[in-house]
């Protein structure tokens, strides 16, 4: 039996970037809040100081800041036909946990999607022909365009400081930016930051080879910021410790930074940390959510009853709640019915490294931020005529390289031992002279038929709970993509001057402990058709209007770009339209 | 428990529960003078987990993993095997944190690792495992007292898969070693491996600086300062 708390106007479901942005929004409508986050309230100076956040073993290797497996975890498969197994250790993506969720430790490379990405189904099939497209490829177009989002993506690049180069503004190409990029109303708040040596290199060689390299959007800051918040952010130090670490500064944008101090001082919200949502509760009609159950860390059951539900957890555990809680049909990948679990995708990453003579080169690899670089986007999306090359979907690329941490950043070239003397000697005489991209090529996941989450039958959470089930694995389609991009990656790093390039392709099949990034996507994804949607263009449940679903979850394929810039702008479109059409008049804001 | 869900003042409510640890904030950030979770140093000094010859056996490995040179100590003397044992007595050794529900079935390659046993009692299996092949193929020795070549063929047998150990896959447990030993030797070294920053002076690292702003735009430079650890320098304490 679980207690019962006094009703709230809106239960948001985890704090992290979309929960603190519908907080802040909400909250300013005059609206009573609480949030509910699995985590700790976690800060800069108990959890990562400048003293001791540079740990690489403790947060790189051993994920002090993310969520544990035991808290709960996925079962994984490539094929409908195998045994799902359970995730035991982290490995392809790494969920966050705690306040300010995947904000507090990610490197804040803050993208736009590219305008025909959220028309991708129309777009494609205009330009190829419905035929162009694999059979079993289940893309669709989102049901919101770049123009519905552009003032929202504004005003995220805005509150977190974004700092980069526009490309167009207002239809006018601009030098130096990205001319592929949708029209800006007006330029980033911040210039971009400075480019370590290699980064400069990169974009030297591209230019050389006909291409339009631009900064990386990075939410490290190139100089002091004060936010539209009145918050204040410091300008980075170029550490080398920004993905996977929370930064010791205030240069990284997070939810901590950006939003939490002004939010947390308004008298209509409050924050109930360490604490697990495990159901959304419905009433007897199934139609309308009541609020939501939690069980704090002692074991005990709550109800938070409230008007109003949002779901802002992590994208796959936004899909685990609506599967537990009834709430939309389940995907049936064999009848090709139902919603939930639907059109889930990943990312498809690969990497060049660069070997470079030690007497004429020496790029200090571990002056770097997270979202440092030098890129180009001639082969993301539809920049480029697929006709001849047989696939779909791109990616950018470029220098990105976010550190030179020692662990995982003493590369050898190819063919040498991986112990011994040799290789202690390969270490020393590369370490100053290779480049290492990372996420060098940053690919598109369109989605499949037979991608998908599910609960599993067997293995189940702490509350006894079954897992979500990944089916996952590449198709033919994202592996063409992936050797096409890696081969136009690998010319750029060779004109760099690299005497040696070691290219790192994605391979099939999909496996689970090889990092990509932490970009799950879909699974209750957005659109104009319930039958195969989980959720309206506003973000708002099909099934039970007063649930809105923020997250990655509602993407319908993943484009080739880090997911956090259209997450945020997602969500404040959903609070824009929560505002001005829903609280006037609590039903679906669209009739199906 | 955790110091800062017992903060008093105004913005912490500890629900009135028992056992209850979830708390409600509001009102302002929370805040306690000298919060705080800074990393505790290893101390040198006996094996934690480690036997004494299970230690011995590892420093042998250490050492044929990252060889001495004259510029450079090599894996058993820049600490690598302390760094194993402190590592396998604490949270990594017992696979704290990580999801450990059975049932354990073999999988995939990529499906990951799905043993019941953790990084502890492995390494314990293995060495014992090592240990009994060395003296069988090399008449009683055991792996410290072989040749170096001696060491290096075997360790290339596990590699290659032509050296089968009883009832362990060798193969993964060298895989492991490597990882662990690498890890140690470019870990901080307040982690007891890395000693006197060994690793970081031979390929360049500054170590902990966190601050490169006036670095960022000078290319192609040599960065000229000594690395520096989060426990700071030797040479930064007074002689005495």
């Amino acid at each position: 039996m679980s207690r019962k708390l006094p009703k709230k106007d809106v239960v948001i479901v985890g704090l992290g970037w979309t929960g603190s942005i519908m907080a802040n929004e909400l909250t300013d409508e005059g609206l009573d809040v609480i949030a509910i986050e699995r985590g700790p309230w976690r800060d800069t100076p108990t959890e990562f100081p400048p003293n001791y956040a540079q740990d690489e073993l403790r947060y790189r290797i051993r994920h002090e800041l993310f969520l544990r497996p035991e808290q709960t975890t996925f079962t994984f498969r490539n094929k409908m036909d195998q045994t799902a197994l359970p995730i035991r250790d982290w490995g392809s993506f790494m969920p966050p946990n705690g306040v300010g969720g995947g904000g507090v430790h990610w490197n804040a490379e803050t993208f736009r999607f590219l305008p025909s990405d959220f028309v991708l189904k129309t777009h494609l099939t205009e330009r190829y022909g419905a035929s162009f497209l694999p059979q079993d490829m289940t893309i669709q177009d989102w049901g919101v365009t770049y123009d519905d989002l552009e003032q929202h993506y504004d005003a995220f690049e805005y509150l977190t400081g974004t700092c980069g180069t526009a490309g167009n503004l207002s239809g006018q190409i601009q030098e130096g930016g990205n001319p592929f990029e949708g029209p800006r109303s007006r330029p980033y708040p911040n210039p971009p930051q400075k480019q370590p040596f290699s980064h400069t290199l990169f974009a030297k060689a591209a230019r050389d080879l006909g291409y339009k390299p631009f900064p990386q959007p990075s939410g490290n800051m190139s100089q002091a910021y004060t936010n539209p918040l009145g918050l204040h952010l410091g300008p980075c130090t170029y550490c080398g410790f920004c993905e996977w670490f929370g930064c010791g500064n205030y240069s990284k944008s997070s939810p901590q930074t950006t939003i939490l101090p002004f939010l947390i001082r308004k008298s209509n919200f409050s924050l109930r940390d360490n604490s697990e949502v495990i159901r959304i509760d419905l009433d007897r009609s199934g139609k309308h959510a009541t609020g939501v159950t939690f069980v704090d860390t002692g074991g005990v059951e709550w109800e938070q009853p409230a008007d109003l539900v949002i779901l802002s957890a992590y994208a796959i555990f936004n899909v685990h709640l609506l599967l537990h809680s009834k709430i939309g049909s389940p995907y049936d990948p064999a009848a090709n019915t139902g919603v939930v679990g639907r059109n889930f995708t990943h990312q498809t990453i690969s990497s060049v490294n660069g070997f470079f003579d030690n007497k004429k080169f020496n790029f200090n690899p571990f002056i770097s931020s997270g979202s440092i670089g030098m890129c180009i986007d001639e082969f993301n999306g539809d920049n480029f005529d697929h006709g001849p090359h047989g696939f779909v979907g791109g990616g950018y690329m470029g220098q990105v390289q976010t550190n030179g941490r020692p662990i995982q950043s003493t590369l050898v070239p190819p063919g040498t031992p991986k112990w011994g003397a040799a290789w202690k000697s390969a270490v020393r005489d590369n370490y100053l002279s290779t480049v290492k991209p990372g996420t060098g090529v940053h690919g598109s996941f369109y989605s499949y038929r037979d991608v998908y989450l599910d609960l599993d039958p067997t293995y189940k959470d702490r509350f006894g709970r079954p897992l979500v089930r990944l089916t996952i694995d590449f198709h033919d389609n994202e592996l063409k993509q992936n050797v096409f991009l890696t081969d136009k990656f690998a010319e750029i790093i060779r004109a760099m001057g690299a005497h040696t390039v070691d290219k790192q392709y994605r391979k099939g099949p999909y496996d689970s402990t090889d990092y990509q990034t932490t970009h799950l996507n879909g699974g209750a994804i957005m659109g104009t058709d319930p039958s195969t949607s989980a959720i309206n263009r506003y973000l708002q449940s099909w099934d039970v209007p007063n649930l809105f679903v923020m997250g990655a979850s509602a993407f319908p394929q993943n484009p080739g770009y880090n997911p956090t810039g259209t997450v945020a702008a997602l969500a404040y479109w959903s609070a824009a339209a929560i505002r001005k059409q829903y609280l006037k008049n609590p039903a679906p804001l669209i009739h199906a | 428990m955790k110091r800062r869900d017992f903060l008093a003042g105004t913005a912490i409510l500890v629900l009135s529960t028992m056992n209850s640890r979830a708390t409600v904030i509001s009102g302002g950030l929370p805040w306690t003078p000298n919060a705080g979770s800074p990393p505790v140093p290893v101390r040198p000094g006996p094996w934690h987990y480690f036997t004494s010859d299970e230690g011995h056996a590892v420093e042998a490995l250490a050492d044929r993993i990252i060889p001495p040179d004259p510029q450079t100590p090599g894996g058993k003397d820049s600490g690598c095997a302390v760094f194993i044992d402190r590592q396998l007595a604490g949270p990594y050794g017992r696979s704290d944190g990580l999801y450990t529900r059975p049932p354990f079935m073999p999988g995939t390659k990529q499906q990951g690792a799905q043993s019941a046993k953790g990084p502890a009692a492995s390494y314990r299996d293995a060495l014992a495992a090592l240990d009994k092949y060395c003296q069988s193929k090399h008449q009683g020795k055991r792996f410290p007292e072989l040749s170096d070549q001696e060491k290096d063929d075997l360790l290339k047998g596990l590699e290659d898969e032509k050296v089968k150990l009883e009832g362990v896959d060798g193969k993964a447990f060298f895989a492991q070693v490597i990882k662990d030993v690498q890890q140690g030797f470019f870990a901080d070294p307040l982690y007891g491996g890395n000693r006197d920053m060994v690793a970081w002076k031979m390929i360049g690292y500054p170590g902990a600086r966190y601050n490169y702003l006036d670095w960022v735009d000078r290319h192609n430079e040599r960065f000229p300062l000594p690395p520096v650890s989060i426990m700071g320098r030797t040479d930064w304490s007074p002689k005495t």
